[in-house]
């Protein structure tokens, strides 16, 4: 027990698991808003339950290398199945929620799953949907017991049953589990998670205890995580992120999740429980940004001229204030009472009031938006990572912070620029293998070790790490110039109006660009001009609104002139979609990024219009809603013209 | 399994009633058995909604009676159908627009609450025991409508469809042994309606309540209910399973207009 507890340090995370059950056994492990009051689990009734499910899972004939899928939102019970399933030598699968019938399927074949755990009636009627196709499925358990009496399916278990069935299990064999603990390595595989399938169908990556515990004591260690540390684990469970932050690094310093009520109730949950490590993509903060700026519209006059007032106070010298460099006294006094009146309330508002560090990853974050975080105080950093790295390559350090890298290689992590630009990465972190896809796994990891992450980027002169694009979207136009499609489209999404954009251009004389505007934030703007629209399709085809949004481009257009190397990539025409990208339509991925190949094939005719003459195309789409229905949309859509500019900045056009 | 639709609970037996010289039903009789959603349809002014206001006591009707398990009332008043286990929903929401989400579900549960005035002021002893027990009620009730991010909001800032939803949370907080739901589903969009849809029939599944319902929505009503009963100028006109209902030529005249 005492070696346990202060031994070497654990090898995989059931033993991490005891240790806490141990060391804090009374310390609270995992909150949920249930009922309207956090309900909590110790790390010893943590440790309990876990046992409980895995020796039900025994009793039920699950082995040592066998798969478990995990399918719902963010729930402790999600979290301890996790770990109950490694006791026992087996592999957790956490999948998107959101994930339709079709895209579940894709994964129970490939993965080989029998054991399936589901949150509730509605995740269950999705498995049933496909039972046909999934032959080998043994057991089906689910958290959330409403609406599930009239579920009599032999194979169907409420996971209380389950619970009861390992208690009993394990008062028969008590010593079976601690065996089957103790056979666990660190090179045994913890958990597998699948990539999101930007580039052709989704892949099984499966990464070991070793790899996600080096990645977790690594990342605790540089920002000094403590067993006191609060988060919220809101992002889907299946998104290596949440693995990392609310799974590996919470088990391996002792610190407390806390799951959200429902993902409406994500915002006041925040604020009550105000966590002090904080993991969001960027999407997340720009929501937030957004609706702080909307309410602002709305506050009286006194209100918006303080935080106008003090907001520029915060922009000059905020961000110089956190990094500790020498600012002015008076901005400094002034920034003490900005703090007071606006950036303290603020934050309040955020739910960031306790935050130390806060990251963002996944996408590139908007310069104004990063530095909006940082002026009020929040210690916003990025890290750079992937599904295969356990999302742990790059960290910003603090007090060295700059928006446009993703800071330096991480503890323990080996990182090098290939000669076509492409970042190599190697260490303890990377992913033993893609499941049953060897020739994956030889592609993507090179002879001398290095995980290839498809990445272009170059270390700048403080060895920060910057990225421009994906390795082989870095094109060229027909006339050679350099073209980076990523990066000119997000540089179109830091506008608050553009909610997705595509640019094309490889190959092309010109670059020409689809618009996806911001319903929220284009139909605020709207509202306050008076403008009546019905819905998306109306309003993204009103004059006002594509005037808006080639004023963008045309700022986007400016900049690039700026930057030398891409004032070839300078947008020409463009076009504003009649409906949103969706990835339930598979334009996007459930990550929500774009399916490049895919809407280039499906718009074909607008491409092919927007690099005619045409002023405006005809177009029918079919799409598909939630419920599984299609419906289709038409629409003519206008196309315009953005103006170009010449080096110096002078239009030409 | 489903659930066992039992002996009738509520009989009405020859009821009429007329305001003045305007005779709003006329020698209407029916019943409600336990388990069961009762659809009540007809044209405007066919005297749902009165005939609503008679089975809860707001209006006492001239004639007839109302035997509700086995006891008969000539004269029901709101009060008694309320402690009786009859509880509602109104056409144009019953809610109090100031007052939050949660406040006004616990409106629901005045009834229940034993605890005097001086108590409750000073939320001492049993007052504070009790109310814990009420909130905790309540709590279930937003759970099961999936309401909790709007738990603090006052009512009169959430939108029309989320409004209705709170005055049956409203409903259901008395626990009540039938529901008496007047066109929960008027002016709703169709995701809405769905909505609501999904939570009648859970109600009805989950609590065994009966569920009397007046809807203007047809294909609703055949949906989920399991028996209906059609008024026409304060007449029955038809009384039976949805398929009967139909079929049967007064409807469809007082429905779709001769001819037809």
């Amino acid at each position: 027990m005492a070696e346990l507890l202060h031994g070497a340090v654990p090898e995989t995370f059931p033993r991490w698991l005891l240790r806490h059950a141990l060391a804090r056994g009374g310390q609270p492990a995992m909150r949920e808003k249930d009922l309207g009051i956090w309900q909590s689990w110790t790390w010893q009734q943590v440790s309990d339950e876990v046992r409980a499910l895995a020796c039900g899972l025994s009793e039920l004939g699950f082995k040592r290398g066998d798969n478990l899928a995990i399918v719902g939102d963010n729930r402790p019970r999600m979290y301890m199945m996790m770990t109950a399933v490694q006791c026992l030598g087996g592999v957790p699968l956490p999948l998107y929620q959101d994930a339709v019938a079709d895209e579940l399927l894709f994964v129970l074949l490939d993965a080989d799953v029998r054991f399936l755990f589901v949150e509730d009636q509605e995740q269950v009627d999705k498995v049933l949907e496909i039972l046909p196709q999934i032959p080998d499925l043994r057991r089906l358990f689910y958290d959330n017991p409403r609406g599930m009496r009239h579920y009599t399916q032999p194979f169907i278990h409420d996971v209380r049953e389950l619970l009861a069935m390992g208690r009993l299990h394990d008062a028969n064999h008590p010593d079976l589990l601690d065996g089957e603990i103790a056979l666990g390595a660190g090179d045994d595989v913890s958990v597998m998670l699948y990539t999101s399938g930007t580039t052709g169908r989704p892949k099984g990556v499966r990464l070991t205890h070793r790899a996600f515990i080096s990645a977790a004591l690594g990342g605790a260690d540089f920002d000094r995580l403590t067993a006191d540390e609060e988060i919220l684990s809101y992002l889907p469970m299946a998104w290596v992120g949440d693995h990392l932050f609310s799974f590996a690094q919470a088990l391996v310093t002792g610190f407390t999740i806390n799951c959200p009520e429902s993902a409406e109730t994500v915002m006041s949950d925040m604020r009550e429980i105000g966590p002090t490590y904080y993991f969001a993509p960027p999407r997340v903060f720009e929501n937030l940004l957004t609706q702080v700026m909307i309410r602002m519209e709305d506050a009286s006059a006194i209100k918006q001229q303080m935080f106008h007032l003090f907001m520029a106070v915060a922009r000059r010298c905020g961000a110089e204030i956190l990094d500790g460099r020498p600012v002015p006294l008076g901005d400094r006094l002034l920034y003490a009472l900005g703090k007071v009146l606006v950036y303290g309330p603020l934050k309040n508002v955020l739910g960031m009031s306790r935050i130390r560090v806060a990251y963002t990853a996944g996408a590139a974050i908007g310069p104004d938006l990063f530095r909006f975080y940082r002026s009020i105080g929040i210690n916003l950093k990025q890290l750079y990572g992937q599904t295969e790295t356990c999302a742990y390559v790059c960290l910003q350090p603090d007090g060295q912070i700059r928006f446009d890298s993703v800071g330096k290689p991480a503890p323990g992590v080996e990182v090098k620029i290939a000669d076509n630009g492409e970042i190599l990465v190697k260490g303890p972190m990377l992913l033993q293998e893609y499941y049953k896809r060897p020739d994956a796994t030889a592609e993507a990891i090179n002879a001398e070790g290095y995980f290839m992450t498809g990445d272009a980027g170059l270390f700048d002169d403080d060895g920060h790490l910057k990225i421009i694009d994906r390795a082989k979207d870095v094109g060229k136009l027909a006339n050679g110039a350099m073209y980076a499609p990523n990066y000119i489209e997000n540089k179109l999404k830091f506008f608050q109006y553009i909610k997705e954009a595509v640019v094309f251009g490889a190959g092309r004389e010109r670059v020409c660009a689809f618009i996806n505007i911001d319903l929220g934030a284009v139909g605020n703007w709207a509202e306050r001009r008076g403008i009546a629209y019905s819905g998306y399709t109306d309003l993204a085809a009103k004059a006002e609104v594509y005037a808006l949004i080639q004023g963008c481009l045309e700022q986007v257009n400016r900049e690039l002139v700026a930057e030398g190397a891409l004032a070839d990539s300078q947008i020409h025409r463009f076009l504003i979609l009649h409906k949103e990208l969706d990835p339930d339509d598979d334009e996007l991925t459930r990550t929500r990024k774009v399916r490049r190949n895919f809407v280039a094939e499906k718009y074909a005719v607008l491409i092919d219009a927007l690099y005619s003459d045409k002023r405006s195309q005809f177009i029918e789409t079919t799409v598909k809603f939630e419920d599984g229905r299609q419906g289709k949309v038409s629409a003519d859509l206008a196309i315009q013209e953005a103006k170009t500019f010449a080096e110096g900045g002078k239009a030409t056009r | 399994m489903t659930r066992q639709i039992g002996e009738a609970i509520l009989d009405l037996k020859n009821v009429s009633l007329s305001f003045g010289g305007v005779k709003a039903l006329t020698d209407i009789s029916f019943d409600i058995r336990e388990h069961e959603i009762r659809a009540i349809i007809g044209p405007n002014g066919a005297g749902k909604s009165s005939m609503l206001n008679v089975i809860n006591g707001v209006y006492r009707p001239q004639q007839g009676e109302i035997v509700l398990r086995g006891e008969r009332f000539s004269r029901m008043n709101p009060y008694k159908a309320a402690k009786a286990g009859i509880s509602r929903t109104f056409q144009n929401i019953a809610l109090f627009k100031g007052m939050s989400v949660l406040d006004n579900i616990m409106t629901g549960r005045s009834l229940k609450i034993g605890s005097n005035l001086l108590q409750q002021a000073f939320w001492w002893g049993p007052a504070r025991r009790e109310e814990l027990a009420h909130r905790a009620k309540v709590e279930e009730v937003i759970d099961f409508l999936e309401i909790q991010h709007i738990r603090k909001t006052p009512v009169g800032r959430l939108p029309y469809g989320l409004q209705k939803r709170v005055d049956l949370g409203r409903a259901l907080a008395m626990e009540p042994s039938i529901l008496l739901l007047d066109e929960p589903m008027a002016g709703m969009n169709v995701e809405e309606k769905q909505d609501m849809c999904r939570f009648i029939l859970d109600v009805n599944d989950q609590f065994g309540t009966t569920i009397v319902l007046i809807e203007h929505d047809m294909a609703v009503v055949m949906d989920i209910s399991d028996r209906v009963v059609v008024l026409d100028y304060g007449k029955k006109i038809g009384d039976g399973a949805p398929e009967e209902v139909r079929a049967n030529p007064d409807v469809i005249s007082a429905y779709l207009g001769a001819g037809h």
